[in-house]
Protein backbone atom coordinates (compact mmCIF):
# COMPACT_ATOMS: atom_id res chain seq x y z
CA UNK A 1 0.00 0.00 0.00
CA UNK A 2 1.31 3.81 -0.81
CA UNK A 3 -0.46 6.74 0.76
CA UNK A 4 -0.16 8.78 -2.22
CA UNK A 5 -1.58 6.10 -4.52
CA UNK A 6 -4.51 5.30 -1.55
CA UNK A 7 -5.37 9.31 -1.27
CA UNK A 8 -5.46 9.49 -5.58
CA UNK A 9 -8.17 6.78 -5.44
CA UNK A 10 -10.01 8.26 -2.73
CA UNK A 11 -10.01 11.86 -4.60
CA UNK A 12 -10.58 9.72 -8.04
CA UNK A 13 -14.25 8.20 -6.28
CA UNK A 14 -15.21 11.56 -4.09
CA UNK A 15 -14.18 13.37 -7.78
CA UNK A 16 -16.99 10.69 -9.57
CA UNK A 17 -19.78 11.04 -6.81
CA UNK A 18 -19.21 15.08 -7.42
CA UNK A 19 -19.92 14.65 -10.97
CA UNK A 20 -23.18 13.10 -10.29
CA UNK A 21 -25.76 15.56 -8.35
CA UNK A 22 -28.58 13.47 -8.60
CA UNK A 23 -26.37 10.72 -6.40
CA UNK A 24 -25.23 13.16 -4.08
CA UNK A 25 -29.15 14.52 -3.79
CA UNK A 26 -30.65 11.33 -3.38
CA UNK A 27 -27.52 10.12 -0.48
CA UNK A 28 -28.32 13.62 1.48
CA UNK A 29 -32.28 13.82 0.70
CA UNK A 30 -33.50 10.77 1.11
CA UNK A 31 -32.84 10.25 4.61
CA UNK A 32 -34.24 13.05 5.77
CA UNK A 33 -37.67 12.57 3.61
CA UNK A 34 -37.75 8.89 5.73
CA UNK A 35 -37.05 10.44 8.40
CA UNK A 36 -39.66 13.20 7.62
CA UNK A 37 -42.39 10.67 6.95
CA UNK A 38 -41.97 8.90 10.32
CA UNK A 39 -41.88 11.29 12.58
CA UNK A 40 -45.25 12.62 10.71
CA UNK A 41 -46.68 8.89 10.98
CA UNK A 42 -45.62 9.20 15.16
CA UNK A 43 -46.79 12.80 15.26
CA UNK A 44 -49.24 11.94 18.19
CA UNK A 45 -46.70 9.22 19.92
CA UNK A 46 -43.61 11.16 19.82
CA UNK A 47 -42.25 8.66 22.28
CA UNK A 48 -42.19 6.19 19.53
CA UNK A 49 -40.81 8.24 17.01
CA UNK A 50 -37.72 8.86 19.63
CA UNK A 51 -37.11 4.80 19.67
CA UNK A 52 -36.82 4.21 16.32
CA UNK A 53 -35.61 7.39 14.63
CA UNK A 54 -31.96 6.83 16.08
CA UNK A 55 -32.06 3.34 14.60
CA UNK A 56 -33.16 4.78 11.21
CA UNK A 57 -29.98 6.87 11.47
CA UNK A 58 -27.97 3.77 12.06
CA UNK A 59 -29.86 1.84 9.13
CA UNK A 60 -29.24 4.66 6.29
CA UNK A 61 -25.71 4.90 5.85
CA UNK A 62 -24.79 1.07 6.10
CA UNK A 63 -27.97 0.36 3.06
CA UNK A 64 -27.00 3.56 1.26
CA UNK A 65 -22.79 3.20 1.32
CA UNK A 66 -23.59 -1.00 0.33
CA UNK A 67 -25.53 0.22 -2.52
CA UNK A 68 -23.33 2.66 -4.23
CA UNK A 69 -20.08 0.46 -3.01
CA UNK A 70 -21.45 -2.83 -4.59
CA UNK A 71 -22.18 -1.14 -7.76
CA UNK A 72 -19.00 1.30 -8.29
CA UNK A 73 -16.75 -1.60 -7.95
CA UNK A 74 -18.87 -3.96 -9.87
CA UNK A 75 -18.47 -1.46 -12.62
CA UNK A 76 -14.39 -1.35 -11.91
CA UNK A 77 -14.47 -4.94 -12.32
CA UNK A 78 -16.91 -4.93 -15.84
CA UNK A 79 -15.78 -1.82 -17.62
CA UNK A 80 -11.65 -3.04 -17.69
CA UNK A 81 -10.90 -0.53 -15.23
CA UNK A 82 -10.13 -2.71 -12.15
CA UNK A 83 -7.86 -4.76 -14.56
CA UNK A 84 -5.68 -1.65 -15.96
CA UNK A 85 -5.17 -0.89 -12.37
CA UNK A 86 -4.41 -4.14 -10.96
CA UNK A 87 -1.42 -3.93 -13.75
CA UNK A 88 -0.32 -0.40 -12.15
CA UNK A 89 1.50 0.09 -9.07
CA UNK A 90 -1.70 0.21 -7.19
CA UNK A 91 -2.06 -2.42 -4.13
CA UNK A 92 -5.29 -4.03 -3.56
CA UNK A 93 -5.26 -2.30 0.12
CA UNK A 94 -4.98 1.31 -1.48
CA UNK A 95 -8.17 0.28 -3.67
CA UNK A 96 -10.46 -0.80 -1.04
CA UNK A 97 -9.16 2.32 1.33
CA UNK A 98 -9.70 4.55 -1.26
CA UNK A 99 -13.28 3.42 -1.50
CA UNK A 100 -13.50 3.21 2.39
CA UNK A 101 -12.32 6.42 2.67
CA UNK A 102 -14.34 8.22 -0.27
CA UNK A 103 -17.30 6.54 1.17
CA UNK A 104 -16.35 7.66 4.62
CA UNK A 105 -16.66 11.42 3.68
CA UNK A 106 -19.43 11.75 2.19
CA UNK A 107 -21.04 9.69 5.30
CA UNK A 108 -19.74 12.68 7.69
CA UNK A 109 -21.62 14.77 5.36
CA UNK A 110 -25.13 12.39 5.34
CA UNK A 111 -24.95 11.97 8.88
CA UNK A 112 -24.49 15.57 9.82
CA UNK A 113 -27.42 16.44 7.09
CA UNK A 114 -29.56 13.62 8.69
CA UNK A 115 -28.92 14.12 12.19
CA UNK A 116 -30.07 17.89 12.28
CA UNK A 117 -33.06 17.31 10.24
CA UNK A 118 -33.89 14.66 13.10
CA UNK A 119 -33.03 16.78 15.98
CA UNK A 120 -34.12 20.39 14.43
CA UNK A 121 -36.84 19.68 12.28
CA UNK A 122 -38.26 16.41 13.58
CA UNK A 123 -37.74 17.34 17.09
CA UNK A 124 -36.13 14.03 17.69
CA UNK A 125 -34.97 13.96 21.54
CA UNK A 126 -31.00 12.82 21.88
CA UNK A 127 -29.95 12.30 25.22
CA UNK A 128 -26.24 12.07 24.71
CA UNK A 129 -23.78 13.76 22.23
CA UNK A 130 -24.76 14.20 18.68
CA UNK A 131 -21.45 13.94 17.62
CA UNK A 132 -21.30 10.80 18.77
CA UNK A 133 -23.92 10.25 16.33
CA UNK A 134 -21.99 11.26 13.67
CA UNK A 135 -19.03 9.13 14.61
CA UNK A 136 -21.31 6.04 14.44
CA UNK A 137 -22.66 6.98 11.07
CA UNK A 138 -19.33 6.69 9.85
CA UNK A 139 -18.11 3.59 11.11
CA UNK A 140 -21.80 2.28 10.04
CA UNK A 141 -20.96 3.73 6.81
CA UNK A 142 -17.80 2.13 6.30
CA UNK A 143 -19.36 -0.94 7.31
CA UNK A 144 -21.47 -0.49 4.40
CA UNK A 145 -18.93 0.20 2.65
CA UNK A 146 -17.31 -2.98 3.02
CA UNK A 147 -20.24 -5.52 2.91
CA UNK A 148 -20.34 -3.71 -0.38
CA UNK A 149 -17.12 -4.31 -1.74
CA UNK A 150 -17.41 -8.59 -0.51
CA UNK A 151 -20.42 -8.66 -2.15
CA UNK A 152 -19.73 -7.07 -5.27
CA UNK A 153 -17.03 -10.10 -5.68
CA UNK A 154 -20.15 -12.63 -5.83
CA UNK A 155 -22.02 -10.41 -8.36
CA UNK A 156 -21.63 -11.02 -12.38
CA UNK A 157 -23.76 -8.46 -13.35
CA UNK A 158 -25.52 -4.54 -11.79
CA UNK A 159 -28.80 -6.85 -11.45
CA UNK A 160 -27.50 -9.40 -9.29
CA UNK A 161 -25.27 -6.52 -7.41
CA UNK A 162 -28.85 -4.80 -6.73
CA UNK A 163 -30.40 -7.87 -5.55
CA UNK A 164 -27.74 -8.41 -3.27
CA UNK A 165 -29.04 -5.60 -1.02
CA UNK A 166 -31.73 -7.03 0.12
CA UNK A 167 -29.80 -10.82 0.68
CA UNK A 168 -27.06 -9.00 1.88
CA UNK A 169 -29.11 -5.89 4.40
CA UNK A 170 -32.52 -6.93 4.37
CA UNK A 171 -32.15 -9.71 6.92
CA UNK A 172 -30.36 -7.34 9.32
CA UNK A 173 -32.93 -5.15 9.09
CA UNK A 174 -35.30 -7.27 10.35
CA UNK A 175 -33.34 -8.59 13.13
CA UNK A 176 -31.50 -5.44 14.37
CA UNK A 177 -34.14 -5.03 16.69
CA UNK A 178 -36.02 -1.89 15.03
CA UNK A 179 -38.81 -4.11 14.74
CA UNK A 180 -38.61 -6.17 18.21
CA UNK A 181 -36.23 -5.83 20.88
CA UNK A 182 -33.35 -8.23 20.24
CA UNK A 183 -33.99 -9.81 23.53
CA UNK A 184 -37.64 -10.77 23.28
CA UNK A 185 -36.79 -12.38 19.92
CA UNK A 186 -36.58 -16.29 19.45
CA UNK A 187 -33.71 -17.29 21.06
CA UNK A 188 -32.28 -18.11 17.61
CA UNK A 189 -32.97 -14.96 16.23
CA UNK A 190 -31.27 -13.15 19.40
CA UNK A 191 -28.40 -15.18 18.90
CA UNK A 192 -28.00 -14.37 15.03
CA UNK A 193 -28.63 -10.50 16.12
CA UNK A 194 -26.03 -10.50 17.89
CA UNK A 195 -23.54 -11.61 15.66
CA UNK A 196 -25.16 -8.92 12.44
CA UNK A 197 -23.09 -5.57 12.06
CA UNK A 198 -26.00 -3.86 12.01
CA UNK A 199 -27.44 -4.90 15.66
CA UNK A 200 -24.94 -3.40 17.07
CA UNK A 201 -25.04 0.13 14.77
CA UNK A 202 -28.64 0.41 15.71
CA UNK A 203 -27.55 -0.62 19.62
CA UNK A 204 -25.01 2.40 19.48
CA UNK A 205 -27.32 4.65 17.85
CA UNK A 206 -30.16 4.02 20.74
CA UNK A 207 -27.77 4.20 23.26
CA UNK A 208 -26.80 7.64 21.67
CA UNK A 209 -29.87 8.98 22.05
CA UNK A 210 -31.56 7.33 25.34
CA UNK A 211 -28.39 8.01 27.56
CA UNK A 212 -26.56 11.22 28.57
CA UNK A 213 -23.40 9.62 28.63
CA UNK A 214 -23.59 6.97 26.72
CA UNK A 215 -19.50 6.26 25.65
CA UNK A 216 -19.02 3.42 27.71
CA UNK A 217 -21.86 1.11 26.42
CA UNK A 218 -21.40 2.48 22.70
CA UNK A 219 -16.93 1.85 22.72
CA UNK A 220 -17.90 -1.97 22.56
CA UNK A 221 -20.52 -1.75 19.79
CA UNK A 222 -18.41 0.27 17.99
CA UNK A 223 -15.22 -2.35 18.84
CA UNK A 224 -17.68 -4.99 16.96
CA UNK A 225 -18.67 -2.74 13.62
CA UNK A 226 -14.52 -2.19 13.37
CA UNK A 227 -13.87 -5.98 13.80
CA UNK A 228 -16.84 -6.49 11.03
CA UNK A 229 -15.27 -3.56 8.51
CA UNK A 230 -11.88 -5.66 9.05
CA UNK A 231 -12.92 -8.99 8.27
CA UNK A 232 -15.75 -7.92 5.31
CA UNK A 233 -12.81 -6.30 3.75
CA UNK A 234 -9.72 -8.80 4.43
CA UNK A 235 -12.28 -11.14 2.48
CA UNK A 236 -13.13 -8.42 0.25
CA UNK A 237 -9.29 -8.19 -0.98
CA UNK A 238 -9.45 -11.98 -1.38
CA UNK A 239 -12.33 -11.37 -4.20
CA UNK A 240 -9.88 -8.67 -5.93
CA UNK A 241 -7.28 -11.18 -7.27
CA UNK A 242 -4.77 -9.80 -10.02
CA UNK A 243 -4.76 -12.54 -12.30
CA UNK A 244 -8.43 -13.97 -13.33
CA UNK A 245 -9.28 -16.77 -15.99
CA UNK B 1 20.30 -7.74 -19.56
CA UNK B 2 19.31 -10.00 -22.46
CA UNK B 3 18.03 -8.09 -25.73
CA UNK B 4 14.63 -8.95 -25.43
CA UNK B 5 11.95 -7.14 -24.13
CA UNK B 6 9.66 -10.29 -23.65
CA UNK B 7 10.13 -13.68 -23.06
CA UNK B 8 7.57 -16.42 -23.45
CA UNK B 9 8.40 -20.26 -22.92
CA UNK B 10 5.98 -22.59 -23.46
CA UNK B 11 2.99 -20.94 -22.60
CA UNK B 12 -0.26 -22.57 -21.60
CA UNK B 13 -3.41 -21.14 -20.41
CA UNK B 14 -7.14 -22.12 -20.64
CA UNK B 15 -10.16 -20.70 -20.16
CA UNK B 16 -13.36 -21.93 -19.90
CA UNK B 17 -12.17 -25.97 -19.86
CA UNK B 18 -10.51 -24.70 -23.40
CA UNK B 19 -6.44 -24.81 -24.27
CA UNK B 20 -6.42 -21.47 -25.46
CA UNK B 21 -2.44 -21.47 -25.56
CA UNK B 22 -1.59 -25.26 -25.80
CA UNK B 23 2.27 -24.01 -26.07
CA UNK B 24 2.89 -20.89 -27.07
CA UNK B 25 7.04 -19.77 -27.02
CA UNK B 26 7.83 -16.18 -28.50
CA UNK B 27 10.05 -13.19 -28.00
CA UNK B 28 9.86 -10.13 -28.56
CA UNK B 29 13.32 -7.91 -29.05
CA UNK B 30 13.68 -4.38 -27.36
CA UNK B 31 12.77 -1.48 -28.77
CA UNK B 32 10.83 -3.08 -31.60
CA UNK B 33 6.76 -2.80 -32.60
CA UNK B 34 5.61 -6.20 -33.20
CA UNK B 35 2.27 -6.65 -34.43
CA UNK B 36 0.36 -9.37 -33.15
CA UNK B 37 -2.16 -10.62 -36.11
CA UNK B 38 -4.44 -13.15 -36.65
CA UNK B 39 -8.02 -14.51 -36.76
CA UNK B 40 -10.52 -13.68 -33.17
CA UNK B 41 -10.16 -15.90 -30.95
CA UNK B 42 -6.45 -17.09 -31.57
CA UNK B 43 -5.35 -15.88 -28.69
CA UNK B 44 -4.18 -12.41 -29.24
CA UNK B 45 -5.58 -11.00 -25.76
CA UNK B 46 -4.63 -13.82 -23.83
CA UNK B 47 -1.48 -13.46 -24.93
CA UNK B 48 -1.21 -9.93 -23.95
CA UNK B 49 -3.16 -9.99 -20.48
CA UNK B 50 -0.38 -13.17 -19.42
CA UNK B 51 2.50 -10.29 -20.67
CA UNK B 52 0.88 -7.80 -18.37
CA UNK B 53 0.13 -10.76 -15.47
CA UNK B 54 -3.32 -10.64 -15.08
CA UNK B 55 -3.87 -14.02 -16.94
CA UNK B 56 -3.94 -17.42 -14.98
CA UNK B 57 -1.58 -19.61 -16.41
CA UNK B 58 -1.67 -22.90 -16.44
CA UNK B 59 2.12 -23.74 -17.04
CA UNK B 60 5.27 -21.86 -18.86
CA UNK B 61 7.18 -18.66 -18.38
CA UNK B 62 6.25 -15.38 -19.15
CA UNK B 63 9.67 -13.12 -18.65
CA UNK B 64 9.22 -9.15 -18.99
CA UNK B 65 12.37 -7.09 -18.81
CA UNK B 66 13.76 -9.90 -16.76
CA UNK B 67 11.76 -10.40 -14.33
CA UNK B 68 8.65 -12.52 -14.39
CA UNK B 69 5.51 -11.11 -15.56
CA UNK B 70 3.19 -9.17 -13.47
CA UNK B 71 6.06 -8.79 -11.01
CA UNK B 72 5.32 -5.73 -8.43
CA UNK B 73 8.64 -4.32 -9.96
CA UNK B 74 7.37 -4.21 -13.53
CA UNK B 75 3.85 -2.72 -13.03
CA UNK B 76 5.00 1.06 -13.14
CA UNK B 77 7.72 -0.15 -16.17
CA UNK B 78 5.13 -2.05 -18.53
CA UNK B 79 1.95 0.14 -19.97
CA UNK B 80 -1.35 -2.17 -20.89
CA UNK B 81 -4.34 -1.58 -23.25
CA UNK B 82 -7.02 -3.50 -22.70
CA UNK B 83 -9.71 -3.97 -25.83
CA UNK B 84 -12.31 -1.87 -23.67
CA UNK B 85 -11.00 1.96 -22.97
CA UNK B 86 -10.98 1.09 -19.44
CA UNK B 87 -11.60 4.14 -18.63
CA UNK B 88 -13.87 6.10 -15.86
CA UNK B 89 -16.59 7.22 -18.56
CA UNK B 90 -18.06 9.60 -15.48
CA UNK B 91 -14.71 11.63 -15.75
CA UNK B 92 -13.20 14.34 -17.54
CA UNK B 93 -10.54 13.06 -20.18
CA UNK B 94 -7.78 15.11 -17.93
CA UNK B 95 -9.48 13.48 -14.87
CA UNK B 96 -8.83 10.26 -15.71
CA UNK B 97 -5.05 10.88 -17.27
CA UNK B 98 -3.67 12.42 -14.09
CA UNK B 99 -4.86 9.72 -11.59
CA UNK B 100 -3.36 6.99 -13.61
CA UNK B 101 -0.59 9.61 -13.49
CA UNK B 102 -0.67 9.86 -9.34
CA UNK B 103 -1.04 5.78 -9.45
CA UNK B 104 2.14 5.92 -11.84
CA UNK B 105 3.81 8.28 -9.37
CA UNK B 106 4.12 11.13 -12.14
CA UNK B 107 3.09 14.40 -12.31
CA UNK B 108 -0.01 16.53 -13.53
CA UNK B 109 2.51 17.70 -16.60
CA UNK B 110 3.16 14.58 -17.54
CA UNK B 111 -0.80 14.09 -17.91
CA UNK B 112 -0.96 17.11 -19.75
CA UNK B 113 1.26 15.47 -22.22
CA UNK B 114 -0.16 12.44 -22.62
CA UNK B 115 -3.16 14.20 -23.91
CA UNK B 116 -1.50 15.95 -26.13
CA UNK B 117 0.17 12.92 -27.65
CA UNK B 118 -3.44 11.27 -28.70
CA UNK B 119 -4.61 14.85 -29.56
CA UNK B 120 -7.37 14.66 -27.16
CA UNK B 121 -6.19 18.54 -25.49
CA UNK B 122 -9.19 19.94 -27.24
CA UNK B 123 -11.71 17.99 -25.38
CA UNK B 124 -9.21 17.53 -21.55
CA UNK B 125 -12.17 19.18 -20.04
CA UNK B 126 -15.05 16.69 -21.58
CA UNK B 127 -16.35 14.23 -19.39
CA UNK B 128 -15.41 10.60 -21.16
CA UNK B 129 -19.03 9.37 -21.83
CA UNK B 130 -19.75 12.29 -24.06
CA UNK B 131 -16.57 11.30 -26.56
CA UNK B 132 -16.74 9.55 -29.82
CA UNK B 133 -15.43 6.13 -30.16
CA UNK B 134 -12.26 7.17 -31.65
CA UNK B 135 -11.52 10.13 -28.94
CA UNK B 136 -12.71 7.36 -26.40
CA UNK B 137 -9.78 4.97 -27.10
CA UNK B 138 -7.15 7.75 -27.35
CA UNK B 139 -8.19 8.57 -23.66
CA UNK B 140 -7.64 5.02 -22.63
CA UNK B 141 -4.56 4.85 -24.92
CA UNK B 142 -3.48 8.37 -22.55
CA UNK B 143 -3.92 6.73 -19.16
CA UNK B 144 -1.58 4.00 -20.96
CA UNK B 145 1.31 6.40 -21.97
CA UNK B 146 1.24 8.65 -19.27
CA UNK B 147 3.44 6.92 -16.88
CA UNK B 148 5.98 6.09 -20.06
CA UNK B 149 6.33 2.94 -19.73
CA UNK B 150 9.71 0.99 -20.98
CA UNK B 151 7.20 -1.56 -22.42
CA UNK B 152 3.56 -0.93 -24.18
CA UNK B 153 1.30 -4.11 -24.53
CA UNK B 154 -2.00 -2.84 -26.51
CA UNK B 155 -4.66 -4.43 -27.52
CA UNK B 156 -5.96 -3.04 -30.60
CA UNK B 157 -5.49 0.61 -30.15
CA UNK B 158 -6.56 1.37 -33.34
CA UNK B 159 -9.76 -0.37 -33.71
CA UNK B 160 -12.37 1.92 -35.27
CA UNK B 161 -10.42 4.56 -35.51
CA UNK B 162 -9.72 6.60 -39.35
CA UNK B 163 -7.24 6.37 -40.96
CA UNK B 164 -5.85 10.05 -40.53
CA UNK B 165 -6.00 9.23 -36.65
CA UNK B 166 -4.34 5.61 -37.16
CA UNK B 167 -1.93 7.15 -39.29
CA UNK B 168 -0.91 9.56 -35.96
CA UNK B 169 -0.92 7.12 -33.37
CA UNK B 170 1.28 5.02 -35.31
CA UNK B 171 3.71 8.05 -35.51
CA UNK B 172 3.71 7.68 -31.91
CA UNK B 173 4.12 4.46 -31.63
CA UNK B 174 7.12 4.54 -34.24
CA UNK B 175 8.65 7.37 -31.50
CA UNK B 176 8.24 5.51 -28.47
CA UNK B 177 9.95 2.81 -30.68
CA UNK B 178 13.08 5.08 -31.69
CA UNK B 179 13.17 6.05 -27.64
CA UNK B 180 14.19 2.73 -27.18
CA UNK B 181 10.45 1.58 -25.78
CA UNK B 182 9.09 -2.09 -26.91
CA UNK B 183 5.75 -2.01 -27.96
CA UNK B 184 3.62 -5.46 -28.28
CA UNK B 185 0.70 -4.06 -30.47
CA UNK B 186 -2.19 -6.33 -31.96
CA UNK B 187 -4.24 -5.54 -34.58
CA UNK B 188 -6.98 -6.48 -37.09
CA UNK B 189 -6.43 -3.96 -39.89
CA UNK B 190 -3.65 -5.34 -41.95
CA UNK B 191 -1.81 -2.37 -43.79
CA UNK B 192 -0.72 -1.91 -40.28
CA UNK B 193 1.35 -4.50 -41.03
CA UNK B 194 3.79 -2.36 -42.63
CA UNK B 195 4.58 0.17 -39.51
CA UNK B 196 5.78 -3.05 -37.45
CA UNK B 197 9.08 -4.38 -37.35
CA UNK B 198 8.50 -7.40 -36.85
CA UNK B 199 5.01 -9.40 -37.41
CA UNK B 200 3.45 -12.38 -35.36
CA UNK B 201 0.36 -14.45 -36.75
CA UNK B 202 -1.48 -16.11 -34.11
CA UNK B 203 -3.84 -18.62 -34.94
CA UNK B 204 -5.74 -21.50 -32.41
CA UNK B 205 -3.31 -20.40 -29.73
CA UNK B 206 -0.21 -21.19 -31.91
CA UNK B 207 2.67 -18.93 -33.83
CA UNK B 208 1.93 -19.66 -37.54
CA UNK B 209 4.77 -16.80 -38.54
CA UNK B 210 7.41 -14.73 -36.80
CA UNK B 211 9.04 -12.76 -38.78
CA UNK B 212 9.38 -9.27 -40.63
CA UNK B 213 7.43 -8.14 -43.76
CA UNK B 214 9.94 -8.64 -45.97
CA UNK B 215 10.65 -11.94 -44.76
CA UNK B 216 6.92 -12.93 -44.88
CA UNK B 217 5.94 -11.28 -48.13
CA UNK B 218 9.36 -13.80 -49.95
CA UNK B 219 8.28 -16.62 -47.69
CA UNK B 220 4.50 -17.24 -48.84
CA UNK B 221 5.28 -15.48 -52.77
CA UNK B 222 2.80 -12.68 -51.60
CA UNK B 223 2.73 -8.93 -52.77
CA UNK B 224 0.79 -7.74 -49.03
CA UNK B 225 0.73 -8.37 -45.67
CA UNK B 226 -3.07 -9.43 -46.29
CA UNK B 227 -2.44 -12.10 -48.85
CA UNK B 228 0.39 -13.48 -46.94
CA UNK B 229 -1.88 -14.15 -43.87
CA UNK B 230 -4.69 -15.77 -45.60
CA UNK B 231 -2.18 -18.04 -47.21
CA UNK B 232 -0.68 -18.75 -43.95
CA UNK B 233 -4.23 -19.58 -42.29
CA UNK B 234 -5.30 -21.03 -45.37
CA UNK B 235 -2.39 -23.37 -45.00
CA UNK B 236 -2.90 -23.85 -40.93
CA UNK B 237 -6.42 -24.97 -42.05
CA UNK B 238 -5.98 -27.45 -45.07
CA UNK B 239 -3.91 -28.79 -42.21
CA UNK B 240 -5.74 -29.28 -39.67
CA UNK B 241 -7.95 -30.78 -42.20
CA UNK B 242 -5.76 -33.03 -43.15
CA UNK B 243 -4.66 -34.17 -39.76
CA UNK B 244 -8.28 -34.87 -38.78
Amino acid sequence: MNPRITLATAGRILRQLRGDHRTVALMLVVPCVLLGLLAWVYSDSPVVFDRIGPALLGVFPLVVMFIVTSIATLRERTTGTLERLLTTPLGKGDLIVGYALAFGVMAVVQAVVASAFAVWVCGLDVAGPLWLLVVIAVVDAVLGTALGLLASGFARTEFQAVQFMPAFVLPQFLLCGLLMPRDQMPGVLEAVSDVLPLSYAVDAMKDVSAQADPLGDVLPSLGVMVLWVAVALLLGSLTLPRRTP
Amino acid sequence: MTSDAIVVEHLRVQRGGREVLPDLSLRVPRGQVVGLLGPSGGGKSTLMRSVVGVQVVAGGSVTVLGEPAGSPALRARVGYLTQAASVYADLTVRDNVRYFARVLGVGADAADRAIAAVDLTDHAGARVENLSGGQLSRAGLACTLVGDPEVLVLDEPTVGLDPVLRRDLWEIFRGLAADGRTLLVSSHVMDEAVRCDRLVLLRAGRVLSDSTLPDLLSRTGTDDAEAAFLALVDEDAAHDGGAA
